[in-house]
């Protein structure tokens, strides 16, 4: 596996051929992340669950959420997705060079997200807007954002679905950044090309499903009220 | 199944569709279009729909993804299943747990 060149890649033992291999791979990745949407669908239900059950506390709640942070970092993940799908194309097409901006594009995408992520949370941390029991609203800060506003007394809850739905996918960033790393460096390497480059695509997957799970996350948290 | 599983099999040679770049750029444009309809749209009061309007577009952005960005469209027809089989049993789960909670008499009860 490590010693391939554009085109050179010897599939292992166990396969018929190259192609197999190939299809193989890509399966193993789409059942992981079919696993992947169970988690994260359980967290979704979780939370129309209880949005159904005290929909005041979720309207209050989505009040500290700021829709020009979220739509930044949606726009981000969306051409982050265009970038790692480059990445494939670019290797599917021999051109390496292409390929390593690609990727590293998408890495800085991965970067720019934390980034705002980061100032989400320290500005949250700040209010004292905690997840569950830790929750610690400071009532001036609080009044000084949003006004004179009734805070619920287990408004905690919210921010606990707020800091576990987008810290999971937060991990989940970090994650997929670390994986881009890894077949950013072996594609400088010269290691993919149009005959193989299955690690690429696997982790294109892996990314995209990142991307897909924001898509509902943005309008979950940041809109719909 | 039976289909899909010799798939991997007869194609040994097969050359990977490749997506034009023109595609991967146009389902750019059109991701980006949807999520600047999504906030306009967050604007607007549809009463009840509010929900429906947002994750309805979500949705299709979500199929757009699906399709080019990981090449569902031109994958063979397991790898739709598998991830069919996952949103199928996410939508059991959801059905579920709403008809319990709209079966409830009160928030005390146990019907």
């Amino acid at each position: 596996m490590s010693t391939a060149k554009p085109g050179s890649h010897h599939h292992a033992h166990h396969y018929d051929n190259a192609e197999h291999e190939y299809q193989s791979s890509k399966e193993g990745v789409w059942l992981f992340l079919c696993t992947e949407i169970l988690m994260f669908g359980g967290m979704f239900v979780a939370y129309a669950i209880f949005h159904h059950l005290y929909p005041e506390l979720f309207k209050v709640g989505s009040k500290f959420t700021d829709v020009r942070y979220g739509a930044t970092n949606t726009v981000v993940l969306l051409f982050s997705s265009l970038t790692m799908a480059l990445g494939i194309y670019y290797c599917q097409m021999k051109e390496q060079k292409k390929a390593v901006i690609a990727l590293a594009a998408t890495i800085v995408c991965g970067f720019i997200f934390m980034g705002i992520k980061y100032l989400e949370y320290t500005h949250k941390i700040h209010l004292g807007l905690l997840p569950g029991d830790w929750y610690a609203g400071n009532a001036e800060l609080i009044a000084a954002e949003v006004g004179n506003l009734k805070i619920p007394d287990n408004i905690g809850l919210y921010f606990s679905f707020y800091f576990l739905m987008t810290g999971i996918h937060g991990i989940h960033v970090l994650i997929g950044m670390g994986l881009i790393g890894w077949v950013l460096v072996r594609t400088m390497k010269g290691e993919f090309g149009p005959g193989y480059y299955t690690p690429v695509e696997g982790v294109g997957l892996f990314w995209h499903l990142v991307d897909l799970v924001w898509i509902y996350l943005f309008p979950l948290l940041y809109l719909v009220s | 199944m039976a289909n899909t599983t010799s798939d991997s099999h007869d194609h040994g040679s097969h050359d990977h569709h490749i997506i034009p770049l023109k595609t991967y750029l146009s389902v750019f444009a059109a991701l980006i279009f949807l999520t600047v309809i999504t906030v306009l749209a967050a604007k607007v009061d549809f009463g009840a729909f509010n929900a429906v309007v947002a994750f309805g577009i979500a949705s299709v952005k979500a199929g757009l993804v699906l399709s080019i960005f990981m090449h569902l469209k031109y994958d063979n027809m397991l790898n739709r299943v598998i991830i069919g089989t996952s949103v199928f049993f996410l939508l059991v789960l959801w059905f579920f747990c709403i008809l319990d909670i709209v079966t409830r008499i009160g928030q005390e009860s146990t019907l």
